[in-house]
């Protein structure tokens, strides 16, 4: 008793012979399925290997496009010589010219052979099968393809569009329950006589070839109808990716493929020289037989790259990645803190948020004379450049670039309303941005300019629009940042009330802070200087209505420790 | 986009055409070996002038990687290029006295070399200090790659230039004729990419990197393209538009994902800053044939002195794809 293959082949045929010619030395029959299209040159040379073998021999021709009827054909024809040639042969293996053995064919044998009778074919329903979710479905049988998906695209979706709208449906024959499963299977010699010789195969015929992927479909609906011991498995490793497409293996894969418990794996690249080197003439094969935690390495791969493909890193921009305005809720790769005029109110304060922020607290990001890295130099994290000109030639970049850089450590930054603009619109559409403001707060340095209301005017109405555009945005419904603000003048009534809520929110709701609370920078004349501006017909009114001024925060308690619950 | 601007792109696509078509008057056949080309094979075209020395490691990488054939064009060398790359069994050359800024950087000349010999083929356009660095290229010839394209049904790679930089002043490095270049200038800025996106013809258009960084921080939108898309799966009716940054139709420029996904792209390692940069940037400010009347170079070349150094204490050590990969310069996509 031995297992036989039917090798279905269109390019590479090359390779295609290495494979019949190993399968043939190993005492199993071949009958090889060439495609009419294949490159006549090969078919030559295909044919000048394997034609003195008497394990090798050849199906009748045909055409064979992607997907479609003729795909079943090619392999009935040939299963249908295989049996009538070998009668030893209590197993067919359906394999691609694309397939490799990766276990030694004699393990393949003892396996069967104390499985006679089983049929090792994935065979599940269209409700249960996975990689049908979305698009074609149940449509797939009830619906008739005969337009080719891959040449006449707008013609087969016009023609499933019109068949959803007049909804139609086609009945499978009776006693077949449409299943579907990878097209490589393994069926006992009795179970594939029957498929084959069944009395109603014209009937079967006429469904099937008109659903969509029938190579994947004809002989796992019927198995269920033939088999008596089917086992919902293929014996061959293949993985299918993004669009369906299958995965390709080359000769980095050789230590997954020696790892795998399956039989044969496809789809290989026929220039992995490697790859077929180890497992036609080498000795690298795999010593599993049943699946293992180890297939689990292959499979994380495999799907970490489809992952990879239509999900990306987020917060990332290079030249195969550049997301739509909306298309990514979070427009850096990591959270990060905006603290709006807390600079400009309190001492210190920098040191105090790099203390309970953690990571690294920037100055002004977005100051007029370049970006104040938290180290101070001109150059930081990923060779970004301090210069107010590159920053502001595209600050969204400069801002995404920052925060990618610094992956893994929390970013901070100072702001106020004499920075740089153009960032908010950014900031204010990316969920990873929490600002924290002190509205108001930029009539302090105007106070320590020891310039008159009526020079600082005009700068302070300007400061005042900038921000209150900036709280503006980030209110708007579609914002996605997170943004807390408090007026100066609720600040200075309740001073450690925002440093709370920053610690809180930053580090949990136990948040203890070993820094010194921050005091405040010099207050003295802000009541006047207020009314003064007022007098000279500016309104400050994102300041809040400021009474008098509180004596600096020196509520300590123990050493240098506030415990604020 | 409205019918009207893709006739205007249409008609642009054929302005270059038959601008390549014309311009192929000024080619003059030095070995021609198109003859050779076999269905399949992956071409490799590039323009250069004075690059003997560079020569031979450029031929040796991409035959390694498995580019079949060499075209290209010689714009007047005088130290020995020519006479080196025709004794190359797979190189074909074609010399011209031509303006290279007239034939807009080369562009003309190789479009109308990909325009008769590319047809159907993977094709390489480079410059000969770009070298093509893809997702598991230490394990993966370029065939492996282009098998994948094919397979996927994409047409064309994009990839980002990346400027290499030795840690010493550049006088102080030595290149060697057939050296790795890379053994020299092993370093790069890995993280102050600016990339916006070109809305006429749908490319990236992606600057930053050392020299915006010291060349061009006061005049930042001065900085040059570091997009690039080498490798197409050509076809006559295809026209670069302006070296490889982008190329028409625009459909081919689409190598990356706007939905959020990544794609799978690679670098152009760049070797363009070694000891040979101070001579030619002082050569090409009198020359002017460069991009934009070579502001690039006179950015380099201050008078009397040497460029600045490129290096800073941020630079990172070329290590290998993975490294780029993991830092987000290049994507391995879905391909695994």
């Amino acid at each position: 008793m031995t297992v036989g293959f039917v090798m279905l082949a269109h390019t590479a045929l090359d390779r295609a012979a290495d494979v019949a010619e190993f399968l043939a030395e190993a005492g199993c029959p071949v009958v090889i399925h060439v495609d009419r299209r294949a490159n006549q040159g090969e078919f030559g040379k295909l044919l000048a290997r394997v034609s003195e073998n008497a394990q090798v021999s050849f199906a009748k021709r045909r055409r064979c496009d992607w997907g479609t009827w003729s795909l079943v054909q090619a392999s009935r024809d040939a299963a249908e010589t295989l049996l009538k040639r070998h009668s030893d042969v209590s197993h067919v293996m359906l394999i691609s010219g694309a397939c490799l053995p990766i276990k030694p064919i004699a393990e393949l044998k003892s396996y069967l052979a104390v499985r006679a009778g089983v049929d090792f074919i994935e065979s599940v329903t269209v409700k249960e099968a996975p990689w049908a979710a979305g698009g074609l479905s149940d449509e797939r049988f009830s619906f008739s393809f005969p337009f080719s998906w891959k040449k006449n695209r707008r013609l087969f979706d016009f023609w499933v569009d019109f068949q959803r709208r007049i909804g139609r449906y086609r009945k499978p024959p009776e006693s077949v329950t449409p299943h579907l499963g990878s097209q490589w299977w393994c069926l006992s010699r009795g179970t594939l006589q029957k498929i084959l010789t069944d009395p109603r195969r014209k009937e079967h015929d006429r469904f099937f070839r008109r659903v969509w992927i029938p190579d994947e479909s004809y002989y796992q609906s019927l198995v269920r109808l033939h088999g008596a011991n089917v086992e919902s498995r293929s014996l061959t490793f293949s993985k299918f990716g993004f669009q369906g497409r299958p995965h390709v293996f080359y000769d980095d894969h050789l230590a997954m493929l020696t790892d795998s418990s399956a039989f044969f794996a496809r789809k290989i690249w026929p220039g992995a020289n490697r790859l077929y080197d180890s497992f036609l003439r080498g000795s690298a094969f795999s010593q599993r037989l049943v699946p293992g935690p180890r297939d689990s390495h292959a499979n994380r791969v495999f799907s970490e790259a489809v992952t990879q493909r239509t999900e990306g890193r987020a917060g990332l921009a290079m030249a195969g990645r550049f997301p739509r305005e909306g298309y990514e809720p979070q427009m850096t790769a990591e959270p990060y803190c905006v603290f709006h005029g807390f600079g400009d109110l309190f001492l210190g304060f920098q040191d105090w948020a790099g203390g309970v922020a953690g990571g690294q607290i920037h100055g002004h990001l977005f100051a007029p004379d370049g970006a104040e890295f938290a180290d101070g130099g001109d150059v930081w994290a990923g060779a970004l450049s301090s210069s107010a000109k590159l920053r502001d030639y595209n600050v969204e970049a400069f801002l995404k670039n920052l925060i990618w850089n610094a992956r893994g450590a929390r970013q901070s930054f100072l702001y106020s309303a004499r920075d740089n603009q153009t960032i908010i619109p950014m900031m204010a559409m990316d969920r990873n941005a929490r600002v924290y403001g002190v509205s108001g707060a930029w009539v302090l340095p105007l106070l320590h300019s020891g310039l008159s209301a009526a020079d600082i005017r005009s700068r302070a109405a300007e400061l005042q629009a900038h921000e209150a555009a900036m709280i503006d945005r980030l209110r708007e419904r579609r914002s996605l940042a997170r943004h807390r603000f408090w007026t100066l003048a609720e600040v200075l009534e309740r001073p450690t009330e925002p440093l709370r809520q920053i610690a809180e929110d930053l580090n949990g709701a136990d948040a203890v802070w070993s820094a010194e609370t921050p005091g405040f920078v010099d207050l003295t004349g802000l009541p006047d200087m207020l009314q003064a501006l007022r007098n000279a017909g500016m309104n400050p009114h994102l300041a809040g209505a400021i009474a008098d001024i509180p004596a600096p925060i020196q509520r300590k308690i123990g050493k240098n420790v506030v415990r604020l619950r | 986009m409205g019918a009207i601007s893709a006739y205007k792109l249409r008609l642009e696509r054929r302005k270059w055409q038959i601008r390549a078509i014309r311009k192929r008057r000024e080619l003059t056949t030095v070995v021609n070996r198109a003859q050779k080309i076999r269905p399949n094979e992956i071409l490799c075209f590039a323009t250069i002038r004075n690059e003997r020395p560079r020569l031979r490691f450029f031929l040796k990488y991409y035959r390694r990687l498995g580019v079949d054939r060499f075209f290209f064009v010689d714009n007047g060398s005088t130290d020995g290029s020519l006479e080196f790359l025709s004794g190359e069994a797979d190189v074909s050359v074609w010399s011209t006295e031509a303006s290279y800024r007239k034939s807009r950087f080369g562009t003309d000349w190789l479009n109308w070399l990909k325009f008769k010999y590319g047809h159907k083929h993977w094709t390489l356009t480079l410059d000969p200090d770009e070298f093509l660095i893809y997702p598991f290229c230490d394990s993966r010839p370029l065939p492996a790659l282009c098998d994948w394209l094919d397979q996927s049904g994409v047409r064309s790679f994009g990839t980002m230039l990346v400027d290499m930089y030795p840690e010493r002043p550049l006088s102080g490095v030595r290149y060697r004729d057939g050296q790795d270049p890379f053994e020299l200038a092993e370093w790069f800025d890995p993280g102050n990419y600016m990339i916006s996106r070109n809305p006429k013809y749908g490319n990236l258009w992606i600057q930053g990197g050392p020299r915006a960084r010291v060349y061009f921080p006061r005049s930042p939108e001065e900085a040059p393209s570091l997009n690039k898309i080498p490798l197409v799966r050509w076809d006559r009716k295809y026209a670069y538009v302006s070296s490889t940054h982008m190329l028409l139709p625009r459909g081919l420029n689409n190598v990356y994902d706007e939905a959020g996904g990544e794609k799978p792209s690679g670098c152009l390692l760049h070797a363009k800053f070694l000891d040979c940069f101070v001579a030619k940037a002082a050569e090409e400010v009198e020359r002017r044939e460069h991009f934009a009347g070579g502001r690039e170079y006179e950015a380099y070349h201050e008078e009397g002195s040497e460029p600045k150094s490129l290096w800073c204490d941020w630079s990172e050590k070329y290590l290998g794809w993975r490294q780029l990969e993991m830092l987000g310069l290049m994507s391995k996509g879905n391909w695994a």
